[in-house]
C-alpha cells in the first residue's frame, strides 16, 4: 500500500487515474439509480458511456466536490445523444388529448378508498418504489426526461434545457405534458396492476 | 396587481408551475388570486405538492451486487 502510495505522489497521472476511479466507484449507485429512471433498459451501458466520455475529461474538472453533479451531467448528455439516435424520440404527444386529466379529480370521483378521510394521500401511498419506476417506463422518454431530472433530481429548468439541448420553451411544454402523462399512467397503472383492490384484513 | 380572474382550468394547467415559480408575476398572481377563493383548486394545489414530494421520494439508488462488480470491473479497466 505504501509503494501504491509512493508511486501516486510522484506519478500525477497515476494519481489523477486514482482520484477518477474513487469517484467513480462511490457515485456508482447514483448513476445507475439515474440511468435506471430515464431510459426503459440499457442503465448499465449508458453508466459504462458516462464513465468512459468521464475519464476523457476528468482533467477538466476543476474541483473534486463538484464530481457527482459532474458525471450526473454527462450521463445525461450520454442519455440525450442516445435518445437523438432513437425513432422513439419524436413520439410526441398532442397537449390536447391529456390537458384535460386531473389525477386529483379522478381519484375523488372514482373514490377507490370510500371509508378514508385521506383519499389522495392513500392514493399515493399504494404506490411502491417499483410501481414508481414502472409508471414512468410507460411514458414516452421525452417527457420522462424532463420530470426526472426536474422533480426527483432537482435541477431547475434552465439547466434541464441546457442538460437537453432543448430550447427553454420546449422544455417547459414537455415537462408540462411529462407531469399531465405521469398523472394518467399513474391511475391506469394503479387500476392495471391492482393496487386500488381493498387490502385483506391481516 | 391585475384585478382579471381565471377559470379554473387555467389555474390548475398552471399549478405546478406556479409551485416552481417559472410563471411570469402577472400570471403567478392570477393563479394565487383564484387560489384565494376557490376551494376546489386548493386541493388541486394540496395534491400537486403531495405529488411533487411523491416524485422526489421515488429516488432510490440500490445497485444490484453483480451489476456494481461488473461496473468496478469496468472502471479498473478504463
Amino acid at each position: 500500500m505504501e509503494q501504491i502510495m509512493d508511486e501516486i505522489a510522484v506519478d500525477p497521472e497515476g494519481e489523477r487515474r486514482a482520484a477518477f476511479e474513487a469517484l467513480a466507484r462511490e457515485q456508482l449507485p447514483r448513476l445507475y439509480g439515474l440511468a435506471r429512471r430515464l431510459t426503459n433498459d440499457g442503465a448499465e451501458d449508458l453508466v459504462q458511456e458516462c464513465l468512459l466520455k468521464a475519464l476523457r475529461s476528468f482533467g477538466a474538472l476543476q474541483a473534486t466536490e463538484a464530481g457527482p453533479a459532474w458525471l450526473q451531467q454527462i450521463l445525461v448528455n450520454a442519455f440525450r445523444d442516445r435518445l437523438r439516435k432513437e425513432a422513439r424520440s419524436v413520439e410526441e404527444v398532442g397537449v390536447e388529448e391529456i390537458d384535460e386529466f386531473s389525477l386529483y379529480r379522478r381519484v375523488a370521483d372514482e373514490d377507490p378508498f370510500p371509508y378514508s378521510d385521506t383519499l389522495h394521500v392513500d392514493f399515493l401511498e399504494a404506490f411502491g418504489h417499483e410501481d414508481v419506476r414502472a409508471v414512468l417506463m410507460r411514458m414516452p422518454q421525452i417527457y420522462r426526461a424532463p420530470l426526472v431530472l426536474r422533480y426527483m433530481e432537482g435541477f431547475v429548468t434552465k439547466e434541464i434545457a441546457r442538460m437537453m439541448d432543448t430550447p427553454l420553451g420546449t422544455t417547459l411544454a414537455r415537462l408540462h405534458r411529462g407531469r399531465k402523462l405521469f398523472e394518467r399512467e399513474m391511475w391506469a397503472y394503479a387500476e392495471e396492476a391492482s393496487l386500488l383492490e381493498p387490502k385483506e384484513a391481516p | 396587481m391585475t384585478e382579471r380572474a381565471i377559470p379554473c382550468s387555467d389555474a390548475v394547467s398552471q399549478l405546478w408551475d406556479y409551485l416552481d415559480r417559472v410563471l411570469s408575476p402577472e400570471d403567478q398572481a392570477l393563479v394565487e388570486g383564484h387560489l384565494a377563493f376557490c376551494r376546489r383548486c386548493c386541493g388541486e394545489l394540496e395534491f400537486a405538492k403531495e405529488l411533487r414530494s411523491f416524485l422526489a421520494s421515488g429516488v432510490v439508488d440500490e445497485i444490484p451486487a453483480e451489476v456494481k462488480e461488473r461496473l468496478e470491473r469496468f472502471v479498473e479497466e478504463l
